[in-house]
């Protein structure tokens, strides 16, 4: 299975057969103990479980052979009342950021810390805010939900992957990270935690301001919502278009540099 | 190693007589994409192409060889090639791209490959990177100032820009001129300060002029498809090669002028450290080789 999933990302290219005899040897390991897994919904869209599912060609697999989803409304149908406590989880991906004024969503992320090894924040709403930093309350169906922020702001966080959403092949290559323990692969992830306070002015703050852009577009490829264009070699963000996900600074050679992760994917 | 790690290091040019015309050097990146194309090893390339502005590139998605021989010769100043990555995969359904990248934009290139945190089926669709030996990159203002300040013509006149032998060169249909590459100091943008990177080191195929004779270009293969790329236009006569000039003008330049880089790149990293200011790539003091892309 891990060898699929590696074969899918283009990860390791080891001699066929060697490969598939150590992986077997692995994911026979692995199997003794599954890693639990829980789905928590918050004030998000349901784009970052539906970018999970992406994966189509490992999906089933994934979430059958090698992890236990053990709660969550979407990928199992577990919810958490008074009459059936919350399970404990090795990981849990928080999806959405909280409602300071939603007293269940409040209790949920509260009760999956103490029940979960890990907590994520999957995607930019749970990491950043995103779009729902633009909530100023007085709507319906509960006008009095007006302050959304970053799970970070409430918890403590462990990993952060933002993206709007992130996209389907980082989820595979975190996953797979996870599952092999490789802490190298995911620390720009830790890193990311404290980057809360997301938005297109990055851009010009963190790296056009720092002397540090070089006018590649990377920033103005990455953006979702086509918020970032390129004028005389700068970016120029749109502020109206932008979500506050965060990710053409995160995306950005210049925001930070994994190297030698870089120079191992090249075979270099 | 200040030239990163390659598989081979060899002098080479485009056996094209079109391509010869037209191309900088030894138009390997022109040459090498046409055959790309043709082989279906890719099925487009995000090149700099022409705007409606002389000398001002536009990032363009090339789909034909005409397209890309459109594209041939070094504009010194800004394209964002990076930016039409996405727009080639999504609007033009590329599923194997090619693409010419500087340094800095190689460098954006393999970070979203590592890590494709927001980017949606992109990554994975880029068959082909070539890159390009930059000094550094002036924005399209700084060249049109000191092509007119230094050189003395008007911008519209001028036919090639070049870099070779520590001079800037400008043609215009009947005339050369040239004045010293150190003259330009101080039009160049400043995030080339601290980059630590002349041959694109994490490019499949890197290529430029410095070290090699004039009209052929100097190439270092360093991936595995780069390297099968590269033998495969040489097989098939559309690249024809020669040993690498080990000498002064040849990769003893090369060496020295992407040591000298890196050098003053690291200086300025560590001078930013002291100050506080932000910068991706560690101090000096923090590495194994200090001259190391990291």
């Amino acid at each position: 299975m891990l060898a699929r999933i590696k074969e899918f990302l283009g990860m390791e290219a080891k001699p066929k057969e060697e490969a598939s005899q150590q992986e077997v040897e692995k994911v026979a390991e692995e199997e003794k103990a599954k890693p639990r897994i829980g789905y928590i919904h918050l004030s998000g869209c349901t784009g970052d479980v539906m970018s999970l599912s992406e994966n189509y060609d490992i999906l089933a697999p994934l979430l059958t052979e090698m992890v236990d989803i053990v709660y969550g409304q979407t990928l199992a149908d577990v919810w958490w009342d008074d009459e059936n406590p919350m399970p404990e989880m090795d990981l849990a991906l928080v999806e959405g950021s909280v409602c300071l004024q939603d007293e269940h969503s409040m209790k949920e992320l509260l009760e999956v810390r103490e029940k979960a090894g890990l907590v994520v924040a999957f995607g930019s709403c749970a990491a950043t805010g995103c779009f729902t930093r633009y909530s100023r309350g007085g709507q319906q169906a509960n006008p009095r939900h007006e302050s959304f922020v970053p799970i970070a702001d409430v918890v403590k966080v462990d990993l952060a992957m933002p993206g709007c959403p992130p996209s389907p092949e980082i989820i595979a290559k975190t996953v797979v990270a996870v599952i092999n323990g490789d802490m190298d692969y995911l620390q720009p992830m830790m890193d990311l935690v404290g980057y809360t306070e997301a938005c297109g002015c990055d851009l010009q703050l963190k790296v056009v301001n720092q002397a540090l852009c070089i006018g590649c577009g990377t920033c103005a490829m990455s953006c979702p919502t086509r918020a970032v264009g390129m004028t005389n070699g700068r970016p120029e963000v749109n502020s109206d278009r932008c979500v506050k996900c965060g990710v053409c600074y995160i995306q950005c050679p210049r925001s930070w540099w994994p190297a030698d992760r870089i120079k191992q994917d090249l075979g270099l | 190693m200040v030239l990163g790690t390659y598989k081979q290091i060899v002098h080479a040019r485009s056996t094209d007589k079109q391509i010869q015309k037209i191309s900088q050097d030894g138009g390997i990146a022109t040459g090498l994409l046409c055959f790309a194309l043709d082989e279906k090893i890719i099925d487009g390339a995000v090149v700099a192409g022409p705007s409606d502005e002389m000398w001002k590139p536009e990032p363009t998605v090339a789909l034909s060889s005409d397209e890309i021989l459109a594209a041939a010769g070094t504009k010194y100043t800004l394209s964002p090639n990076m930016w039409m990555v996405k727009e080639a995969v999504r609007q033009y359904g590329l599923e194997k791209a090619g693409i010419v990248t500087i340094p800095c934009q190689t460098m954006g290139l393999r970070k979203l490959q590592s890590y494709p945190i927001g980017v949606r089926f992109v990554a994975g669709k880029i068959a082909l990177d070539i890159g390009i030996f930059c000094t550094e990159n002036f924005p399209f203002e700084s060249l049109k100032t000191f092509i007119s300040a230094k050189a003395g013509v008007d911008f519209s006149l001028v036919e090639k820009m070049d870099i070779g032998k520590g001079k800037f060169w400008v043609h215009t249909a009947d005339d050369v001129i040239s004045f010293p590459i150190k003259e330009t100091h101080g039009y160049e943008q400043s995030g080339c300060k601290v980059c630590l990177d002349l041959v694109s080191e994490l490019s499949d195929i890197s290529t430029g002029s410095i070290g090699a004779p004039d009209g052929w270009s100097s190439v270092l293969t360093r991936t595995e498809p780069g390297e099968t790329i590269f033998s495969q236009a040489v097989d098939a006569g559309l690249i024809e090669t020669k040993p690498m000039d080990e000498g002064k003008f040849g990769l003893e330049m090369l060496t020295k002028l992407a040591k000298s880089k890196k050098e003053k790149a690291m200086k300025e990293i560590d001078q930013r450290k002291e100050l506080g200011l932000p910068v991706p790539y560690k101090a000096s003091s923090e590495k194994e080789d200090p001259l190391a892309n990291v």
